[in-house]
């Protein structure tokens, strides 16, 4: 890759030349002119939407203000998110604890740590249906951070609007369902990679039908981003695991232009303001010509990448934590000029802790002064036609195409995935990033810059998670397996099994019967480790 | 080459799937000459305990981000101490909060680093644990 020799380079970003590169390694000239970049005619909302899926930008509808939040019981992140939509929140996102998300119930050894600690726990339709209880479905959008067991969590979802008599076709929302980039960074993978691909392809092959306004899948970059890819990578690794997605579809017998509509993609917001913007541009750019030109969509939806972003991660900072309203807030202008259909705003607190209801808060009002007092969000992709923009956006998609060539030759995403490759790649470039910081050549304000002499670390509110969280948890599910009836979920199960040895079946119904007879999240899983075993992880660095 | 001749296991107990700073210490730990052994995701602190005893190290990194540092450094060393390895040298990264950092040294932890530490740091305060 070309972007190894830039990124040596970045380890002195101002050279002696006074050349200076973006994080991504693209050349930054001093003034941009109109000799560097293409002759761009296009407006928003037309093909290939280099400014924007819509013609009327964020006067149609303002985006999704979208926090991530869940712990503990389903009780407590109810209280939550009942908070949130008090304070004019738009969506709610929910945050799993780690048992869930790898698919082991709340008494399982592996779990017991852990319940209830990152995020909230769900083990049965139980758990479901207290989380969304006095939340109208069919009015507010949720959006689920789930992968390994997503299928099964989408289908706890259905049962639970089934039996708050919300229909189907009324629920709006995403679910990750995004296996490809979990072996690469985040790592909640549980079966080896060809069966999960099945297990997304009938999530997505099912909502087609039976949720048409609900995402089933939303592909994202930002778990890579943060473990360390650039920006171009970032767009390069989510865009192929998009295209590896398209063609499991398609060899399904799907229609390109049945399901292409519903994908939706999800990304980082670093600090760096116009890479983030330019990002935006070229990938809907990218995008929209595969989709149309390469794999002959006919439908204008199918053309139009539509995303959503999170701001803070790694680019925040334990020390000087309050430096973090800012960077939240750079980046969250950076998504809005953007683009982006849904933003979440990480706490100030983020780098070390669930956020207290105050930090959660300040991050959301900080979304609330970027829409309603900046003013940049009334005039459509206010930023086309600055001649940096334009150049850093073309130079971008060259980038990001040269690194899709570059994985589509050496076997395709799911080769690479399960070879390790591009998550040795990863690793490299989070070692030069703590090679840079260290040395100083990417400044980081109050780590490597700035600093005070006795820096005390945080001075806020401390997030203090509830003690019996974990006891609660599990004495609701041993009461549930008591109470149940047991014989139905037995059979339930073993229909799961029987159905999962079948390539041609759509497992979704079975996983929506098994939720409604209160099987567990960890009975569902073992039920298809049985029959597919688990993913080995390739862990040569 | 400080650490030419040592051998290092780089573990991540529990579920917690952020892999990138333990990767990059192990980068920084095989630069520096060390024989790095990395278990991948999500094993038992039992597993860390026996892999490190089977391969003879040196020295244990635990790799945590989950919150769930104390329990878990807690139940690997009591497991290492089962296999007739209580002095092994333990050392931990990830998201630790300042109080529990002083916990986990008192609980004979010799080292705890987080994100925002040089690697050099990290360096000398392994090699000198291990001299």
């Amino acid at each position: 890759m070309k972007a190894d020799a830039d990124i040596a380079g970045a380890e002195d970003q101002q050279s002696a030349a006074g050349r200076l590169i973006t994080p991504s390694g693209i050349e930054i000239p001093l003034v941009a002119t109109p000799a560097m970049h293409a002759d761009h005619r296009e407006q928003p909302g037309e093909y290939p939407y280099t400014r924007g899926i819509f013609a009327d930008g964020y006067r149609g509808r303002l985006w999704t203000m979208r926090q991530y939040s869940g712990f503990g019981t389903a009780e407590e992140s109810n209280r939550r998110y009942r908070f949130l939509l008090e304070q004019g929140q738009t969506g709610l996102s929910v945050a799993f604890d780690l048992p869930t998300q790898c698919g082991y119930d709340p008494v399982d050894p592996m779990a017991a740590q852990e319940v209830g600690k990152v995020g909230v726990s769900v083990s049965s339709l139980r758990d479901m249906e207290i989380l969304f209880e006095g939340i109208d479905l069919s009015r507010i959008s949720v959006s689920f951070t789930i992968n390994g067991t997503a299928a099964i969590i989408y289908a706890m979802y259905l049962a639970a609007a089934d039996k708050a008599g919300v229909p189907r076709r009324k629920l709006t929302g995403t679910i990750q369902n995004d296996i490809l980039k979990e072996y690469v960074a985040r790592g909640t993978w549980i079966f080896p990679v060809r069966p999960s691909m099945r297990l997304v392809a009938d999530s997505i092959l099912f909502a087609n039908e039976q949720t048409p306004r609900f995402n089933p899948i939303s592909i994202a970059g930002a778990h890579m981003r943060d473990a360390g890819c650039t920006a171009v990578e970032e767009a390069a690794y989510t865009l192929s695991n998009a295209l590896a997605y398209v063609d499991e579809l398609r060899a399904r017998g799907a229609e390109l232009d049945s399901f292409a509509p519903r994908l939706s993609f999800f990304f980082y917001v670093h600090t760096d303001f116009f890479e983030e913007v330019c990002k935006f541009r070229a990938a809907r750019r990218i995008w929209a010509r595969l989709m149309k030109e390469r794999y002959g969509a006919k439908d204008a939806k199918s053309w139009m990448f539509r995303f959503g972003v999170v701001c803070g991660g790694a680019s925040l900072t334990a020390a000087q934590p309050y430096n973090n309203v800012v960077r939240v807030a750079i980046e969250a202008m950076a998504a809005v000029m953007g683009g982006a259909q849904s933003i979440f705003t990480a706490a100030l607190d983020e780098a070390y802790q669930i956020p207290t209801e105050q930090t959660a808060e300040i991050a959301l009002r900080t979304q609330q002064v970027i829409a309603y007092e900046s003013g940049i969000a009334h005039s459509v992709d206010p930023l086309g036609g600055s001649h940096y923009v334009e150049y850093l956006t073309d130079r971008m998609e060259e980038e990001i195409t040269r690194v899709m060539a570059d994985i589509e030759r050496s076997g395709g995403m799911i080769n690479a995935i399960e070879r390790g490759i591009i998550q040795r790649r990863i690793a490299q470039r989070a070692r030069e990033r703590k090679i840079q910081t260290d040395n100083g050549a990417r400044i980081v304000v109050g780590v490597n810059r700035f600093r005070r002499e006795h820096e005390e670390e945080w001075t806020g509110e401390v997030f203090r998670p509830n003690p019996d969280a974990a006891r609660s948890v599990v004495e609701r599910y041993r009461a549930l397996r008591a109470q149940r009836d047991n014989r139905a979920v037995e059979r339930c199960l073993s229909e799961l099994g029987a159905a999962a040895a079948n390539e041609r079946h759509n497992l979704m119904p079975l996983l929506i019967k098994c939720c409604h007879s209160y099987a567990t999240v960890g009975e569902m899983v073992a039920a298809l480790k049985r029959l597919w075993g688990e993913f080995e992880e390739p862990t040569g660095l | 080459m400080a650490l030419r001749g040592k051998k290092i296991l780089l573990g991540k107990v529990g579920l917690d799937g952020h892999d990138a700073g333990a990767k990059v210490v192990a980068l920084a730990l095989r630069d520096a000459g060390a024989e790095v052994i990395y278990t991948g995701l999500r094993k038992s602190p039992e597993f860390v305990a026996r892999t490190a005893v089977d391969e003879d190290v040196d020295a244990v990194g635990l790799s945590l981000l989950s919150g769930a540092h104390l329990e878990l450094v807690a139940e690997t060393m009591a497991q290492l101490a089962q296999l007739g390895r209580a002095d092994m040298k333990i050392f931990v990264g990830g998201t630790i909060p300042k109080p529990d950092r002083q916990a986990l040294l008192d609980m004979g932890v010799r080292g705890v680093f987080t994100a925002e530490m040089k690697i050099a740091d990290v360096l000398d305060c392994i090699e000198r644990e291990l001299a």
